[in-house]
């Protein structure tokens, strides 16, 4: 099915967050290069960086900062556009560092069980694909829970993903009870002395009280199984998700426990920016982006290397 | 989060005292908000610079109308150009050609493509009468084909038989043929996402467009789009070109810029909007609903016309009836309590009202869901008829079992029977108002006959049982002929119901 982007030569993962994040860094990178060439640093300029980083997605609040970051102790001279470019990467970077943190199984926990939520069609399902053959490779014994059980032919996508990467997936039909899947699959998982356990659940807006409320309930059955259960929680979201990436999180955050993100779709057009604003906003751990469709394009995710490609220095 | 448009506004130009025409700096002020406001809405840079400089020429010099707030001036400007922006009438999807009539939906992973084929499908079945065939042409993502199978089984629509190893336009040519042998009016071909905007999905999507000659080509996106909205629409109606736009998941709370964005570089209008899971959730585009909720002006005008659809006009009417004398019991309580649920909760209801969006935040954080409305039903169901008529009754025993019956604590009870008390106060009063255009929707609620406007006092009274008081912009504060995104309010709007929320007055 994805044969064409498998049969694509391996890029390292830097190659491709750099292809991927190209639209942004390529308009930033344009956009500073025509305001900066043999001019003084002045208001003019400073919003023009601004705009750009609004443009990015990061927001009006982190963009009017970096923008005055940029331009302290600056102002009034001459600087070039690379030197600009390298500021901002300096200040996005600032921002991600502390987020920029790998996602950590520890192996005291069997099953380490991990959680996926999020919108509907951000890609929980494909990225709980991804993160499967990613701990399979690792030498884990890993394990799917099919917890969409509201969308259409979501078990049968898992199910997929079950195959490909020749992992067993638990799932009930479309409809079941998504907290007692979960509990099954806990269970299951408890007696097959499984390493990871993946559960996947329907994509929900945060809006909707009692979805978030049937999330709650499917975090809670889980405890009665293992009292630290889910052991990390991954918000997914999608790469061209705007400013609502940050009522998304308070949401996910407050009732289901979110510990980390994936962001997804990174790849070529999408922005990403409001990863700069949700970090300074929740300092939430980023653990990986989503850089294709292959299996293995999910790549840890490192604040230096998103910076230098947001600022769209090659 | 941020407050509406017209608060912040309010907060800059409400200093002025001076009326008359608005000034270049006024104006200047203003639209520093406004394009903070849009930004924060995610509109895009480029529309929101455009937009700035039309409403900049339009406000400079205009004059205030006496009784109106410079603030409120600039929103209305705002809210003008917006709806101009967005299209001032509302296009749906043209069926006029001869069929089998080729309607393709393009658009990225995730945006909702084939849910929303599976609701038009549905709603050209149920509303338009049509024949219609869905066909997948996902060949990529896993169960993609199965997806829209199980939905065309959901919504009683056939779906073309999968066969593996055609290509798309392939498999739309056969739908196509499909269609003409077995007499269906409408195919509804559902093509494949790619998760960017890269060529091969481009090239793919005007091959079937080439193969199957649609008649409408629908790019279908996600109303929570940020930046990249422009770029997205752009794209797709440079190489495959658009005939309208389908906006999804509106009904999640982000505040759609992406429509003005996508409207605004495209040209195309947006002919339908996602607004739920459910294969029913797909309703018309209305200019001025999303205008206002760019703004944070609320949907007065939706939140009207779900009352008429949901609410049971006889027992409404019997109510109403109960009310104007004067004797609104428990019974009638739940009643209304049930049809609240029925509109979508209190969450559904509020969103829908102009200005309540801070008083939304602060009912989350209060904890306060649609389980309340169903707690609070379970109370009444567990009186006897006697003390549903005659509440005076209920002494401390009868709580007790009451509390027993209903599984809460007798607080919980005695804050439904204050709750109960006013609102009984309050629509006596109403009830004696005059008759104004919102009568009719007063009936329906089942709020007072008259549903004449509050008086001051109601209204402060109203505010006081409020978390928070009432919001700045609440429409029965303004004057005659106010904010233009209450059509139909005739300055006289009344807000029936919102005396009536259950447990407002709870939690202060």
């Amino acid at each position: 099915m994805n044969d064409s982007t498998e049969q694509q030569p391996k890029r390292s993962w830097w190659r491709r967050l750099s292809d991927g994040l190209k639209r942004t860094s390529s308009s930033l990178g344009s956009a500073v290069a025509d305001l900066v060439v043999k001019r003084k640093l002045d208001r003019a300029m400073l919003d023009d960086i601004e705009d750009v980083l609004l443009r990015a997605d990061l927001g009006t609040d982190v963009s009017a900062r970096i923008a005055a970051a940029v331009g302290e102790g600056r102002y009034d001279k001459s600087i070039s556009a690379d030197e600009v470019k390298a500021v901002v990467a300096t200040e996005v970077e600032k921002v991600l560092a502390a987020v920029a943190q790998p996602l950590a199984i520890d192996d005291a926990r069997k099953p380490f069980v991990v959680l996926v939520v999020g919108v509907n069609g951000s890609g929980k399902t494909t990225t709980i694909g991804k993160l499967a053959s990613r701990f399979r490779a690792e030498g884990r014994k890993v394990m799917l829970a099919a917890g969409d059980t509201f969308r259409a032919a979501a078990v049968e996508q898992l199910k997929i993903w079950g195959e490909r990467t020749n992992v067993p997936v638990i799932a009930r039909g479309q409809g079941a009870d998504a907290a007692g899947l979960a509990f099954d699959a806990l269970i299951a998982a408890k007696a097959d002395g499984i390493d990871v356990l993946l559960i996947d659940t329907a994509g929900r807006l945060q809006n909707k009280a009692e979805l978030m409320n049937e999330l709650e309930k499917v975090v809670r059955v889980m405890k009665k199984v293992d009292a630290e259960a889910p052991h990390a929680v991954l918000l997914v979201l999608d790469a061209t998700v705007g400013q609502n990436a940050l009522s998304q999180a308070d949401a996910f955050r407050k009732t289901a426990g979110v510990t980390g993100l994936v962001m997804t779709k990174l790849d070529g057009t999408a922005r990403g920016g409001i990863l700069v604003a949700l970090s300074a906003k929740y300092a939430l751990p980023v653990h990986f982006i989503g850089v294709g469709e292959g299996i293995d394009d999910l790549a840890p995710f490192t604040a230096k290397d998103f910076a230098r490609a947001i600022a769209g220095i090659e | 989060m941020f407050d509406n448009l017209s608060e912040r506004l309010g907060g800059i130009l409400d200093r002025l005292t001076r009326r008359g025409a608005l000034t270049e700096a006024d104006v200047d002020a203003a639209m520093r908000e406004v394009r903070r406001a849009l930004l924060e809405a995610d509109v895009a840079l480029e529309v929101v610079r455009s937009f700035t400089d039309k409403v900049r020429e339009q406000a400079v010099g205009a004059t205030v109308v006496k009784s109106v707030t410079p603030g409120q001036m600039v929103v209305k400007i705002v809210h003008d150009q917006l709806v101009e922006t967005l299209g001032s009438d509302s296009q749906t999807i043209d069926l006029n050609a001869p069929a089998p009539i080729a309607i393709m939906m393009v658009g990225l992973q995730g945006s909702g493509k084939t849910t929303t084929t599976a609701k038009l499908a549905r709603r050209l079945t149920d509303r338009d009468k049509r024949r219609v065939l869905m066909a997948s042409l996902d060949t990529r993502r896993p169960a993609a084909m199965e997806q829209l199978a199980v939905l065309g089984r959901d919504v009683n629509v056939e779906t073309l038989p999968i066969m593996q190893g055609q290509t798309p336009p392939q498999i739309a040519q056969r739908a196509l043929q499909a269609a003409r042998l077995g007499g269906y009016d409408i195919v509804l071909l559902d093509t494949a996402g790619r998760t960017t905007l890269d060529e091969a999905m481009m090239a793919e999507a005007a091959e079937v467009k080439g193969a199957a000659n649609p008649h409408e080509v629908l790019l279908v996106a996600d109303s929570l789009t940020g930046q990249d909205a422009v770029n997205l629409a752009r794209a797709f109606n440079e190489r495959v070109g658009l005939t309208g736009i389908v906006l999804t998941r509106v009904d999640g709370d982000g505040r759609g810029g992406a429509a003005l964005s996508m409207r605004s570089v495209t040209g195309k209008p947006i002919k339908l909007i996602g607004t739920g899971e459910k294969t029913d959730a797909l309703e018309d585009f209305h200019p001025g609903r999303i205008a206002g909720r760019i703004l944070g002006m609320g949907d007065v005008v939706s939140l009207v016309e779900k009352a008429a659809a949901n609410i049971d006009a006889e027992k409404a009417a019997r109510v109403a009836e109960k009310m104007r004398k004067g004797k609104f019991d428990l019974a009638d309580m739940r009643e209304q309590l049930l049809q609240m649920q029925k509109m979508g909760g209190l969450g559904g209801l509020m969103g829908m009202l102009p200005g309540v969006a801070k008083m939304k935040n602060q009912l989350a954080t209060a904890n306060l869901d649609d389980k309340v409305l169903k707690r609070q039903v379970a109370v009444i169901d567990s009186m006897t008829r006697e003390e549903r008529r005659n509440p005076d009754i209920l002494k401390n025993s009868r709580k007790k079992r009451i509390s027993s019956g209903s599984g809460v604590k007798v607080e919980e009870i005695n804050k439904l029977l204050k709750m109960h008390r006013n609102m009984a106060d309050m629509m006596k009063a109403m009830g004696q108002g005059k008759r104004g255009p919102m009568a009719a929707l007063g009936n329906m609620m089942g709020f007072g006959g008259g549903g004449g406007m509050p008086s001051p006092e109601q209204m402060k009274e109203l505010a006081e049982k409020m978390p928070g008081g009432l919001p700045k912009e609440f429409p029965g504060t303004l004057p005659p002929g106010g904010l233009p995104g209450l059509p139909g309010l005739g300055g006289k709007p009344t807000l029936p119901g919102l005396g009536g929320f259950p447990g407002l007055g709870k939690k202060k």
